[in-house]
């Protein structure tokens, strides 16, 4: 029995470079349940973080009853995050929405599905009804859909209304990642393969807390590190995080200079002559601008940016440097700071001009924060086209018209994508009448939490809120269906390394609840959207159905699914993309030639300016004839749009803990989960805590420009300046008479990254104040993970007890 | 040598621009991507207005008088709204334009002169003077649609 809770990675099983990674398989079934009270298992895999681990549900008397990891699979040979051996409980919470409610004034009442489409249907009709109805249409949902449900959604947004306000709380989480892969290699599509930490030498983990964000791929590095031969480690991250803490090196750099950073390194990696003149001559495009830039950064400069020892810069250089097969992860720390994409790209550069690509053990992961974002990104129901395509190149308009047999006009493709910012920007002017948000929680999840609810109070906006419980949004919405989960639905999703799952039905959903594609389908079929010849545009009954009509869409492209069928998905593990005729098990890497998808004809931009987000032309591109070659490209360091002042002295970063996914609207109702991290707290550096008169478990005050909360102190490694508070804590549990501001976003600033559009949550600058006394009783952080407080502090361990038990064998 | 007079219309010019990214980036500061850029090609402005004065002194000691009509007006004042963000920004956008322009003028002119020093100045700005001109135009593009044909 292994307590998943006090030790959320489990034991070792240690293995050397080269090897296959040891299977060890997790389970987990409630109340004393043995295999032997399982009815049957059906095969599914993880929702509750990207890492995408598959694991079978365990169902006994037409419920499930826990879950168990597939040993099978490439991606996690058994083994389960605390996340999912727990959170599929809230499946069954109490508090599930089981019948359609609508708006009578300023309550929400239930009534039947007829009367709930209904109102969406006739608002969206008179809405629609002349020039420019489109643009009164706002769609933000998720990275927890499935690939079906996004592809129908894109095609009902952008073949049957015809509106660009399109996005994912995507934007949230891997925004920066596909920004990054198109700037460098013309397409999105991570280029590594899980199985790189099988054989790397050294791995740079750039923004990544990956010990809580995914488990799984942190139990694969630390069994390298306790094998013979482990990979060297460094960590960039200004908290000590468990990832900081194994890291040979640990640069705890100022939030927001992490462009200064990798300048500095790229131009200690060029000067010392770690870089390999071959591959660049051959495979890049960009260097000696790329050398201009970087030039600037010396490594004392970059410790006086970063506020991290000169010294420490140089030894980061050499470790990245003399590395023969290096791994870089990047993730938050990255992709929600200042100049995100140009940092991203950065490691893209770093990889490049070092050959480390394409290889066994040289990969990079350009991470996704959800389970199933990259589907979002390939079907173009967020910010992007169907199948990777880029909508300013007509040709690749004209497919997807072709495809979809409608007029090419109406597919907009004018301008990129609305970006969910500038769509809640939109709704807040006016412009936007209906906003459909499915399966996210903005209410919780945005930047300026404060401005984000009077936008979806605003009574001339009508919110649609399709979910599995009355969220923070839910409460603000004018209609909201209720929706099923995973484990009550059929469908399929993607990893970060391009694994494709399926993930099958194991139960029906409680009361009426409907799964989301039926919704979606539903929808479709009131609005009578029909195609060029009259027929109807979306006239498919079933998931199977969407899945083998989304190949046909991404056939030829990037993430080419036309070889996976649902029945090959079945049984044996996941497969990676592209998938074809001529690759029938898939494609472990990308680039392993050297060739990038920068034709003009294939790629997926034209490229930005990576300061300002300015927009290159077709014309410009071809002009540079990048004929396969990647794009090194970098910008100059520019300080945050918000930096601390006398007012507001200390640096916000928000983040996660390894207990809670997103609003805790999953596992906020799993109960071991819950108790590990019951509520928000706020993490300050001894120093800084002494400065202010706070101890382990005083009441603080977090204040911004923008708003306040109230959390218990931990004191803990975090670097001095910056403070830390998890984002998942928002309202839904607290009395709504009596609800005291506690969720970080109330702080954060409303800006973002110029290129990738992603809010940045880890920049604003806040005051502390000491409101009341702990009287000695610790905060409710965890003491697993990166609130961990100091060995010597007096705070009881974070530990799950006898509900808690699970089970892990080894081969 | 009349090089003076258009160094002195360019330096002009970018300081005017400076002040009405300044302007545009406080009137529609509820458009944080707006803000934020404009504050940031402001100092960019600045910092070329600033390179370009050691020789506008140097070559202001040889000029004639300053012609008639040298010097227009092109910004009168932000406005408000959708739309207003708009027309805000097509007048960045001719301004920058006029600052593209003649610093392709004051190029050929330092070719002329034989002055290094002044060439890299302008290879340096023009280029980056091309990128705000290509923003403005990208953002105009994005929203050009929702202000003229959706909104009310």
């Amino acid at each position: 029995m292994v307590d998943r809770i006090a030790d959320p990675w489990g034991e070792r099983t240690p293995y050397g470079p080269g090897q296959e990674w040891p299977v060890r398989v997790d389970r987990y079934l409630a109340d004393g349940r043995t295999d032997a009270d399982v009815d049957r298992w059906v095969q599914s895999a993880s929702v509750l973080h990207s890492n995408g681990d598959a694991l079978d549900i365990g169902v006994a008397d037409g419920r499930i009853v826990g879950v168990r990891g597939r040993a099978v699979d490439r991606i996690n040979r058994g083994r389960v995050d605390p996340k999912d051996l727990y959170g599929w409980q809230a499946n069954h919470s109490p508090d599930r929405l089981t019948r359609p409610l609508v708006r009578e004034g300023d309550r929400l009442v239930e009534t039947d599905w007829d009367t709930a489409m209904g109102r969406i249907v006739a608002r969206s009709k008179e809405l629609l009804d002349g020039p420019g109805g489109w643009g009164h249409f706002g769609f933000y949902t998720s990275g927890q859909l499935f690939l079906e449900e996004y592809y129908t959604l894109a095609m009902i947004g952008k073949a049957g209304l015809g509106t660009p306000h399109m996005d994912g709380n995507t934007r949230l989480c891997t925004a920066t990642a596909a920004a990054a892969m198109k700037a460098s290699f013309g397409t999105d599509g991570q280029p590594g393969s899980y199985t790189d930490v099988d054989h790397c030498d050294a791995i740079a983990l750039w923004g990544h807390n990956v010990a809580e964000t995914q488990t799984v791929l942190w139990m694969r590095m630390l069994d390298r590190r306790r094998g013979p031969n482990p990979p060297a480690m460094l960590a960039v991250d200004p908290r000590a995080t468990p990832v900081a803490r194994e890291a040979d090196l640990h640069l705890a750099v100022r939030n927001g200079t992490n462009i200064a950073l990798m300048n500095g390194l790229l131009r200690e990696i060029i000067r010392r002559g770690w870089y390999d003149h071959d591959y660049v001559d051959a495979h890049t495009l960009g260097f000696d601008e790329l050398c201009r830039i970087v030039d600037a950064y010396p490594p004392q400069r970059v410790a006086d940016i970063c506020e991290v020892p000169a010294v420490d810069v140089e030894r980061a250089a050499e470790l990245l440097g003399t590395s023969q097969r290096l791994l870089s992860t990047v993730l938050q720390g990255f992709y929600q700071s200042n100049q995100a994409t140009a940092a991203a790209c950065a490691v893209n550069n770093l990889h490049l001009i070092r050959g480390m690509i394409g290889r066994p053990g040289a990969g990079i992961y350009q991470m996704n924060g959800q389970p199933t974002a990259q589907n979002n990104r390939e079907t173009g129901a967020d910010g992007d086209l169907p199948g990777l395509r880029n909508w300013d190149n007509e040709r690749h308009v004209e497919e997807l018209a072709r495809l979809w047999n409608v007029n090419v006009d109406i597919i907009p493709h004018w301008a990129p994508p609305t970006h969910a910012m500038q769509i809640f920007r939109y709704a807040e002017q006016g412009s936007i009448k209906l906003l459909w948000i499915s399966a996210t929680n903005p209410a919780v999840s945005l930047p300026e939490l404060r401005r984000i609810r009077q936008i979806l109070a605003r009574p001339e906006l009508f919110v649609v809120v399709q979910d599995l419980f009355l969220t923070e949004t839910a409460e603000l919405a004018d209609v909201v269906l209720p929706a099923a989960t995973w484990g009550e639905k059929t469908g399929t999703f993607t990893s970060v390394d391009r694994t494709v799952h399926i993930s099958d039905k194991a139960v029906d959903p409680p009361g009426e609840a409907r799964p989301d594609l039926d919704i979606f389908l539903d929808y479709a079929r009131r609005m009578d959207f029909r195609d060029r010849d009259g027929q109807p545009l979306i006239d498919w009954s079933g998931p199977e159905e969407v899945f083998e009509a989304w190949k046909e869409c991404s056939r030829g492209r990037p993430c080419d699914y036309t070889g996976i069928t649902y029945e090959k998905l079945r049984g044996g593990s996941g497969i990676q993309w592209p998938c074809t005729d001529e690759h029938p098990d898939g494609t472990e890497r990308l680039y392993t030639d050297g060739h990038f998808h920068t034709e003009p004809d294939y790629c997926e931009t034209y490229g930005h300016d990576l300061a300002t987000g300015a927009e290159f032309t077709e014309p410009e591109y071809r002009a540079k004839e990048p004929n396969g070659r990647a794009f090194l490209k970098s910008v100059d360091y520019q300080p945050s749009p918000e930096v601390p002042d006398d007012g507001h002295p200390l640096l916000l970063t928000t983040g996660r803990t390894v207990y809670q996914f997103h609003t805790r609207t999953k596992t906020g109702r799993a109960p071991q989960l819950n108790q590990a991290a019951p509520d928000v707290w706020v993490e300050l550096n001894p120093a800084d805590a002494a400065r202010f008169g706070i101890v382990e478990g005083d009441l603080v005050g977090v204040s911004s420009a923008r708003g306040a909360i109230q959390a218990r102190a931990r004191l803990c490694g975090i670097r001095p300046g910056v403070v830390f508070l998890p984002f998942h804590y928002g309202y839904f549990d607290q009395d709504p008479a009596d609800r005291t501001g506690r969720a970080a976003n109330e702080l954060t600033i409303t800006a973002w990254d110029p290129v990738s559009k992603q809010p940045l949550f880890k920049v604003a600058a806040v005051a502390v104040a000491k409101l009341a006394d702990g009287r000695g009783v610790p905060s409710p952080a965890p003491t697993v993970g990166g609130s961990a407080p100091p060995a010597d502090a007096d705070v009881p361990p974070t530990v799950g007890g006898p509900a808690a038990e699970a089970t892990s064998e080894k081969e | 040598m009349q090089l003076a007079h258009y160094l002195g219309l360019l330096h002009r010019a970018q300081v005017n621009l400076a002040d009405a990214f300044r302007q545009v980036a406080e009137a529609h500061a509820e458009e944080p991507d707006i803000e934020h850029l404009c504050q940031q090609q402001a100092k960019r402005c600045d910092g070329y207005a600033e390179q370009l004065r050691p020789f506008a002194v140097r070559y202001s000691e040889d000029a004639p008088d300053e012609p008639d009509r040298l010097h227009s007006q092109l910004f009168t004042g932000t406005r408000t709204g959708g739309i207003g963000l708009l027309r805000d920004l097509q007048d960045l956008y001719l301004m920058a334009a006029e600052c593209d322009i003649t610093w392709t003028v004051v190029g050929q002119a330092a070719h002329g002169a034989r002055d290094e020093d002044l060439l890299a100045v302008v290879r340096r700005c023009e280029g980056e003077t091309a990128i705000q001109l290509k923003w403005l135009r990208t953002r105009m593009k994005a929203a050009a649609p929702q202000a003229l044909v959706v909104a009310g």
